[in-house]
């Protein structure tokens, strides 16, 4: 840590992985009704578990890439935040609205459409709190000494994430529009703007780790967050096959998602090829370990998984089955989850100035989440290709395809149970090292 | 070599040729194909008020319409070809809980009104064009559930 705001990053960690205690918890409560232990009905029906399990996940990567930002930007940029009292006011306010959006699920109080289920009188809070974000960020990085492109690719990331945001809040009567709008939000955040977020952070995670040349790795960021644009863009198609939308979809959409894969696969190479590359070895194996495994499990799940149900013929099959949610799980862990896990670990030695490197705890922790995490893809995969042959292509019925594939999920809550265990650990971890001191300037990097 | 600026270059071309493309089909698309494929003018006020009912109690949480939503609860984009309506109206009416096969769905006891909304925003949304989804299935000649 080179600068005193700094600090504030901590809190905005802290405060995703109590979000992602809560996550974890209402995904259980899913995964047992799936099973068909649905006890909890009468307090939290299904719809409202689901709301607030995605929520709190959208949430819990916000606050981290927030967090983030606070460190990344003021160290890039070799400036003092402006404002650290107006980073705990958005800190505090980004807490509340959470907050009350999640507590508003128990009670009926949401527009169901899905991921963007905050009504619209709290996406005005919203935008305000990401507003205030912003200007201070970009404050920041204009008063500062330097604009680098790892800053300048980060804050690009979050500008445009927050400008998505708008379109998904006009109203419209045709449930088409409607959807049609959802995207530009949710796809284009996941496989368009939050790419450049990941990117940015991983550059500066490979920049710090490995020692290569700002130079070369800062090339290789712009090639990457440029296959992810030229894809991902008209990659929005891949939602537009069968939603009301007209058929030319279906070959853009295709041809351009395809592509997608590509800019995931750049970022896996990007990393393997810097650790190879890099001279200096970092003893943080911990942030090594989620670095590279980012940019490797994010090819899994986004590229791979993702690719394995684009094509239109068989998306058709497919479109809204338990297949969506295992590729669900494994691109968000893979690409976001991990990134802020990445980071996260990466910092808080930094921080808080106890040099916990390389602990057992935190091998431990990276290896149970990862694995567990992969078997409850592979759980999902299961439970979803079996959905598709015998409801979509068999024509038996939605309800006793559901009873016949319900084993699934108790594998499922098996696997879930390694993964908390990790998540456990990793929590576990971040508590031990404590708050941040300023005594931890310049002692580390 | 590639050089910095080369990969700038690439980065911000790119993206702006991608992004024009994509704006200009996104315009005809919803001024010209949703309206014909979805059938606009038969969004009525009744339409309107179903979606809303739709939207503010998050059936969205259970169920999926045009494939979008949840896994927990069936398809509905064609429900209305699958059931009669009244057997949809008293579903929706009932403050009995309803749990086919073990999955719960919550009781909201409707009013005839609200139903009739509901049932016309799920008649809407069967008569929409959705480019062949749901493909009717291969084999179900060979089954005995209807
Ligand atoms: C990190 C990146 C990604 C994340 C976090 C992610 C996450 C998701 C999620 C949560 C959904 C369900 C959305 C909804 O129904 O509202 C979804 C759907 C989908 N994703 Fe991804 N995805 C990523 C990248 C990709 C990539 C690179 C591809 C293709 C190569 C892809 C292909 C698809 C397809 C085809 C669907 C639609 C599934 C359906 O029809 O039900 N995804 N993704
Ligand atoms: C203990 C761990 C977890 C369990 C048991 C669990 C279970 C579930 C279940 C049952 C669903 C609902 C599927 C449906 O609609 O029927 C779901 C949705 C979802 N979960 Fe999890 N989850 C867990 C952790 C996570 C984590 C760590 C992430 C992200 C990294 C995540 C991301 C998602 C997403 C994106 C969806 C929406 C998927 C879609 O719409 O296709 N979950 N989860
Ligand atoms: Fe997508």
């Amino acid at each position: 840590m080179r600068y005193q705001s700094q600090k504030v990053a901590y809190w905005f960690f802290a405060l995703s992985m109590l979000l992602l205690s809560l996550q974890i918890i209402y995904g259980f409560i899913m995964g047992f009704a799936h099973l068909g232990y649905d006890n909890l009905h009468d307090f939290i029906p299904f719809n409202t578990a689901r709301a607030v399990h995605t929520n709190l996940l959208v949430v819990w990567l916000l606050s981290g890439f927030m967090g983030a930002a606070y460190y990344i930007i003021p160290e890039e940029a070799e400036q003092e935040l402006v404002s650290v009292k107006l980073a705990y006011v958005q800190l505090i306010s980004l807490a509340v609205v959470g907050v009350v959006a999640i507590v508003g699920y128990h009670f009926n109080y949401w527009e169901g459409r899905k991921f963007l289920e905050i009504p619209r009188p709290l996406d005005f809070l919203v935008v305000v709190n990401v507003l205030l974000f912003l200007g201070l960020i970009l404050a920041t990085l204009f008063k500062g000494k330097k604009r680098t492109t790892t800053s300048l690719v980060l804050s690009m990331g979050l500008l445009f994430a927050a400008l998505l945001y708008l379109p998904g809040m006009i109203w419209f009567d045709n449930q088409t529009m409607d959807s049609f709008f959802r995207w530009w939000v949710v796809h284009l955040w996941v496989e368009g703007v939050w790419e450049l977020i990941m990117g940015g952070i991983l550059a500066f995670l490979l920049i710090k780790i490995t020692g290569v040349d700002r130079e070369v790795i800062e090339k290789w960021l712009y090639v990457i967050v440029g296959l992810t644009f030229i894809s991902g863009i008209l990659g929005t198609g891949h939602h537009y096959y069968y939603i009301g939308t007209p058929k030319y979809w279906l070959m853009i959409g295709g041809i351009f998602s395809a592509l997608e894969p590509l800019a995931f696969l750049g970022m896996a190479l990007f990393a393997i090829a810097m650790y190879r590359k890099g001279e200096k070895r970092h003893p943080n194996k911990v942030a090594l370990n989620w670095t590279l495994g980012t940019a490797i499990v994010s090819f899994v799940g986004a590229g791979l998984l993702g690719v394995a149900h684009t094509i239109p013929q068989v998306n058709l099959y497919t479109h809204g089955t338990l297949v969506t949610a295992m590729h669900g799980h494994l691109a968000f862990w893979g690409a976001y989850a991990m990134i802020n896990l990445a980071i996260i670990s990466y910092t808080m030695p930094n921080l808080t100035g106890r040099k916990l490197y390389d602990t057992g705890n935190g091998t431990l922790a990276f290896w149970l989440s990862n694995i567990g995490m992969l078997g409850m893809t592979v759980a999902f995969g299961v439970a979803g290709v079996a959905q598709v042959y015998l409801e979509r292509i068999v024509g038996m019925e939605f309800g006793v395809v559901q009873q016949e594939i319900s084993v699934h999920f108790a594998i499922l809550i098996v696997c879930a149970t390694m993964f908390t265990v990790g998540i456990c650990v990793y929590i576990y971890e971040f508590v031990k090292y404590g708050r941040p001191s300023d005594e931890a300037i310049y002692l580390t990097n | 070599m590639l050089s910095k600026s080369n990969a700038r270059f690439f980065f911000l071309g790119g993206t702006i040729v991608t992004f024009a493309i994509f704006l200009g089909l996104s315009w005809r698309t919803l001024s010209v194909d949703v309206p014909r494929q979805t059938n606009a003018q038969d969004i009525t006020p009744e339409v309107v008020r179903g979606k809303h009912l739709w939207e503010s109690n998050n059936c969205m949480g259970c169920h999926t319409i045009f494939g979008e939503g949840a896994y927990y609860a069936p398809e509905l984009t064609k429900v209305m070809e699958r059931r009669e309506e009244a057997y949809v109206k008293l579903l929706l009416t009932s403050k009995e809980p309803w749990a086919p096969r073990g999955r719960k769905m919550v009781a909201y006891g409707f009013s005839d009104q609200e139903a009739a909304d509901l049932i016309a925003f799920l008649n809407w949304c069967g008569k929409a064009d959705l480019n062949g989804f749901p493909a009717k299935p291969k084999y179900q000649h060979l089954n005995t559930n209807k």
